[in-house]
């Protein structure tokens, strides 16, 4: 017998109602990742039905979905896909037993922990850092150049004035799971 | 007349290009925008990719500051900060529990809870209203005569339902304007297709095919060059066509605005772009 406390678990986190899921595919022939993905959008959904946590959290095809909500705009049984992998993700971040996608997990955390101490995107830094996490110094050096060159990245970060309030948000996130 | 404005950080980082144009052609419009003091970063994709608390918290927080500024309007020219403040206003006013829930939350920071007031709307949206296409017929002193352009709007203006302002499988208001300012605006079928943005650092080999598909589909139209709402949309396409022979230029739909209105600040913005659109607008005699 499956459990299905996966799924309810994941339809109370999402809002999504996928149950419903029939298996049409229109999601999974819309997605722009289609063809380097291990596991469709529509083999995901029917994964969730069959509570296959594991399986997700540690695959790498949650990782690729861009977020384009082509599924979403699409489904028959108004599924939101993206808010699925966005689920998983965080499940996936949550656990940290084996992440699919350590470079795109990567990426998340280097972003958001400038937002945390500045109050917005701090670029450069942000690539400094992820640069340094997943090993990659060599990639985009000319790019880099580049956009340095045309004053695409700032040298210096912008701090709001009331970045307590950000700070007060991600300690919420980190100790509230709503 | 005076609009509330909130850039969000390419606009102030790698697409500075975009809010300069924005600004400039509100501004030969009649229309002031004014910065939302004080505002944060939405969280994008990596907000709502790893927290659902996240998701909501960080736009709600601008929505909120919104309404302490009074502003009823509040324009937002990067697709993903729109996609984000208009989905989670959106999600206030249906009530759905979660956003109900993070409300709560976000008001034990703020002292006040977003009351679900403000109009979260796309410069395509305000540009297209008739009177103002009206003032943009008038206001086009250099028509972009000669222009073969192909609209892409991307992901995140066009889905889903309830945030898009124009038909999700074939949007037309970028067309619209950019035919009144002169343009020879080509069909094609991708112009809500993903520019695979989120993943460009971490997925770079899946982006660069994405983009190139994105680049020929253009060539096979017709297009000379590619007008874009979004920054990341821009920069993915402007920085990942490695793999094309023909490089094509991309301009935000605002720069071409302003070439079109004679602005003089538009040769600043070029020089922003990776691939240099000057060869081409100097052949059209555009600039």
């Amino acid at each position: 017998m499956t459990d299905s406390s996966f799924l309810r678990e994941m339809e109370a986190k999402t809002g999504q109602p996928i149950s419903l899921c029939y298996q049409c595919k229109k999601c999974s022939g819309g997605c722009p990742v289609s063809s380097v993905r291990d596991i469709q959008t529509n083999e995901i959904l029917r994964l969730v039905q069959l509570g296959q946590k594991d399986k997700l959290l540690e695959s790498s095809s949650i990782w690729l979905c861009i977020g384009c909500k082509t599924c979403a705009a699409r489904c028959p049984n108004k599924v939101n896909g993206a808010k699925v992998m966005d689920a998983l993700k965080s499940l996936s971040m949550k656990d940290r037993k084996k992440i699919g996608d350590p470079h795109s997990a990567a990426f998340h955390d280097c972003f958001l922990t400038t937002v945390e101490y500045t109050g917005r995107l701090y670029d450069l830094a942000m690539v400094g850092m992820y640069k340094l996490k997943t090993g990659t110094f060599f990639n985009d050096l000319k790019l880099g150049m580049e956009m340095g060159k045309r004053g695409k990245m700032p040298i210096l970060p912008h701090r709001i004035h009331r970045l307590r309030e950000v700070k007060e948000i991600f300690r919420k996130a980190r100790v509230k799971k709503v | 007349m005076k609009l509330s404005y909130y850039p969000g950080c390419s606009l102030h980082a790698n697409a500075t290009e975009y809010d300069a144009s924005t600004q400039s052609v509100f501004q030969t419009l009649g229309m002031t925008l004014e910065e939302l003091p004080d505002w944060n970063c939405c969280g994008a994709s990596s907000g709502h990719s790893t927290d659902d608390f996240l998701a909501l918290a960080l736009p709600m927080r601008n929505l909120v500051l919104a309404e302490q500024q009074a502003a009823k309007d509040l324009v937002l020219p990067c697709a993903a900060c729109y996609n984000l403040l208009k989905d989670a206003d959106h999600q206030i006013c249906a009530g759905t529990e979660k956003a109900l829930k993070v409300n709560k939350e976000v008001a034990e920071i703020m002292s006040a809870e977003y009351q679900g007031t403000v109009n979260v709307k796309h410069p395509l949206e305000i540009l297209t209203q008739p009177d103002i296409l009206a003032k943009i017929e008038q206001q086009t002193v250099k028509p972009l005569r000669g222009l073969k352009i192909v609209t892409y709007y991307g992901c995140l203006l066009s889905r889903p339902y309830h945030v898009a302002f124009d038909n999700p499988e074939q949007p037309k208001t970028m067309d619209d304007l950019l035919r009144k300012a002169g343009a020879d605006v080509l069909k094609w079928s991708y112009k809500t297709d993903c520019c695979g943005g989120s993943l460009v650092l971490s997925q770079t080999d899946v982006v660069v095919n994405i983009i190139t598909n994105l680049v020929e589909a253009a060539h096979q139209a017709g297009a000379q060059a590619i007008a874009t709402a979004c920054p990341l949309c821009l920069v993915t396409l402007d920085t990942r066509q490695d793999k094309v022979k023909q490089k094509i230029p991309v301009f935000y739909f605002t720069e071409l605005l302003g070439i079109g209105f004679g602005a003089t600040d538009s040769r600043q913005w070029m020089k922003k772009h990776i691939i240099n659109p000057m060869p081409l607008l100097q052949s059209l005699q555009l600039l």
